[in-house]
């Protein structure tokens, strides 16, 4: 689709607001010999209970649909893999539903899940995703991954899908990078800030101390991205549960309003056409006047260097949350940050930078929680978690992953759950002697983006405090 | 050596010959506990390329099809040409025409975007490294992706000119490809020819 209607570009609405009760995360590592998947899914679920001085069997009573994020069956060898967790939940007989997006699919998840709530069909809803990614080696499981692209076009070619993928990186470092070596270490700092913030996550699989240098020593996956340009591939759960806002604040005292949208684009890239951009509330025609003056090469929109479905995701959740700046009226954002690239072309495809300017998101420190240029708070700290880069990408589970964090946040909570020696220990680690608070102080507002392979679904979730809503 | 796996300090730890492993293989840590069994799946689907098919049959005859919306009523994408062929037009819906778009791909292809690729996934045929490269043609409305063949690394604009597995052809994506523009027949690897 290269014109949009009237009708496709409303506004989405929820016919009631949705509250975010809780949410709740197993460790994250790249494999788990020794548990089953249902052992990590009641993990989350158990850790989602506590948060708010629940038992399980009593948050179970208020969940009405379940909505399950596994994005592939192949991997798990185990078709129907939500009615087996589903079951081991002890939720039968409600109705339950499997959402697969690919990298999205945590996203996806709870913007379903959201809309049952919305529409007034449930007033409780689990959104619990997972992946299972250990069971094959490495290169079946590239040959697995690549059937995510199209299986005549594009997966006979090397059965790799980063190289799909990275097509799109190579014109994006060319055409906007300029082959800058400066860009190119921009794009190594994401993956040092990233694995940095990590350390501090009792979840995270890959923390790390690493410098621009050792990032740029990596060995090359596909020129100019090194292995630790790269997220990881990971085992691991996480879920949220949503109602209304009557059920939320008898479950819990502080519920978080939240706000859920989709966009799309297609499965191939080679199937993207030319087309004018939509413009976020912070942009006018104006910002992209001499957009191909400015980058040669970069004519075409789309074209390689953008992903429409972020943008459009964005495109809704401003309008339906009343984000007129993302920079200004958000306080932190869990980006999907599969390569350093991608995450920079994030930053423009949902306007914290136009686009062909978001590496200065980085380099002008405010992408840090304190930001290393000016010794203050970073303007709009992204990826305290650590990200895909350095937490975890458990397919299934990684949107759902990133809202939790979001939500540790606004409630002030990030240390009680990042620095709780205990749950160090429960995962069989030290907390670090050098362990650090990354609190963002006050709070009020974040916003996730999970992200679909090239960009074929992309869902956007901004939550907040009732009393910094936007939209009334 | 047969196929192996055993968990170690948390990972599994695979030996041997990969993809050959026999079914119900015990798999045991460090200590000797039972952590799993090994699980192995051969299967054959019998895929149809339904409409598509003339595409794949063209590649084998030396051909490159593609599709083009002719529906006069479409209001975004009358007379647009789509490759990859697209059996309907995305817009109205309309069934596409077929159309043979050999030598406009041997006058106009350049590549858009590209990458050289030193991994591939279990099962790859193609040649490594892999050279992916994106091509435009001009007046289509899509990028193809492809692969070039031969040691020259693609750029940006350079143009390219597609070659077909004429000889044996597997009837997949992988018999078209791609060559640098002045390249001559005689150098063209085994089994790939120019158009015909």
């Amino acid at each position: 689709m290269i014109r949009f209607s009237k009708r496709q570009l409303k506004t989405p609405r929820f016919l009631r607001d949705v509250y975010l009760v809780t949410g709740g995360q197993s460790e994250y590592r790249r494999a788990f010999p020794e548990k089953r998947t249902e052992e990590l899914c009641i993990d989350a679920f158990q850790d989602a209970a506590k948060y708010i001085g629940m038992t399980p069997q009593a948050m179970k009573k208020y969940i009405h649909t379940c909505y399950y994020g596994h994005f592939a069956d192949h991997f798990g060898d185990q078709l129907l893999g939500e009615a087996v967790i589903h079951d081991r939940l002890g939720l039968d007989p409600l109705g339950n539903i499997g959402v697969k997006t690919g990298g999205a699919t945590g996203g996806s998840t709870i913007w379903e899940a959201a809309k049952a709530v919305a529409s007034g069909y449930s007033d409780c809803t689990l959104a619990l995703g997972w992946e299972r990614m250990d069971e094959v080696p490495t290169d079946e499981g590239n040959n697995y991954i690549s059937c995510a692209a199209d299986k005549d076009w594009e997966t006979p070619l090397g059965h790799i899908y980063t190289g799909y993928y990275a097509v799109m990186a190579q014109k994006y470092w060319k055409v906007y990078g300029r082959e800058e070596e400066s860009f190119r270490r921009t794009l190594a700092e994401i993956s040092v800030k990233n694995h940095g913030y990590a350390c501090h996550n009792p979840m995270a699989q890959a923390p790390m101390k690493i410098t621009v240098e050792d990032v740029l020593k990596s060995p090359v996956v596909a020129y100019p991205l090194r292995a630790l340009d790269c997220c990881l591939m990971s085992m691991g759960a996480s879920c949220v549960i949503l109602a209304d806002k009557e059920t939320a604040y008898e479950m819990c005292k502080e519920p978080l309003l939240i706000y859920s949208t989709a966009g799309s684009h297609t499965l191939r890239v080679a199937d993207r056409r030319d087309m004018e951009i939509p413009l976020l509330p912070n942009e006018t025609e104006e910002t992209y006047k001499n957009i191909d003056k400015e980058f040669p090469g970069g004519e075409r929109y789309p074209g390689f260097t953008g992903f429409l479905a972020a943008r459009m995701a964005a495109y809704y959740a401003y309008r339906m949350a009343g984000i007129k700046d993302p920079t200004e009226d958000l306080d932190l954002v869990e980006l999907h940050d599969a390569f350093t690239i991608s995450d920079i072309q994030t930053y423009e495809d949902i306007g914290i930078r136009p686009y062909g300017k978001g590496r200065t998101y980085v380099e002008s420190g405010d992408c840090y929680l304190t930001n290393p240029k000016t010794g203050k708070s970073g303007k709009l700290p992204a990826n305290l978690s650590g990200g895909l880069i350095g937490c975890m990408h458990s397919v299934g589970a990684t949107g759902i992953m990133q809202t939790v964090e979001c939500m540790l946040h606004i409630h002030g909570r990030h240390a009680e759950i990042h620095g709780d020696a205990k749950r160090w220990e429960s995962y069989g680690k030290k907390k670090p002697a050098d362990w650090q608070d990354l609190q963002v102080k006050g709070a009020k507002r974040a916003l996730a983006i999970s992200h679909a392979g090239v960009g074929s679904h992309v869902t956007c979730t901004i939550l907040m405090k009732p009393d910094a809503r936007l939209d009334k | 050596m047969s196929y192996s796996v055993k968990v170690v300090k948390g990972q599994f730890k695979l030996q041997g010959e990969f993809h050959t492993a026999e079914p119900n293989q015990p798999i045991r840590d460090e200590h000797g506990k039972l952590c799993g069994i090994t699980n192995p799946r051969r299967v054959v689907h019998h895929h149809s390329y339904g409409g598509e098919a003339p595409f794949f049959q063209g590649l084998g005859d030396g051909r490159l099809w593609a599709t083009r919306c002719d529906n006069k009523d479409c209001e975004v994408a009358y007379k647009a040409l789509f490759i990859p062929f697209r059996i309907h037009c995305p817009d109205c819906l309309e069934k596409n025409t077929p159309l043979d778009i050999t030598d406009l791909a041997n006058r106009t292809a350049h590549v858009y975007s590209f990458m050289i690729c030193e991994r591939s996934g279990a099962f790859n045929s193609l040649e490594k490294p892999i050279r992916f490269i994106n091509v435009e043609f001009d007046g289509v409305s899509t990028i193809l992706m492809s692969y070039l063949l031969g040691k020259t690394n693609p750029e940006i604009g350079m143009k390219v000119r597609p070659v077909f597995r004429t000889k044996q052809p597997t009837f997949t994506i992988t018999d078209l490809a791609f060559v640098p523009a002045d390249t001559k027949e005689k150098d063209l690897p085994a089994g790939f020819t120019f158009s015909k």
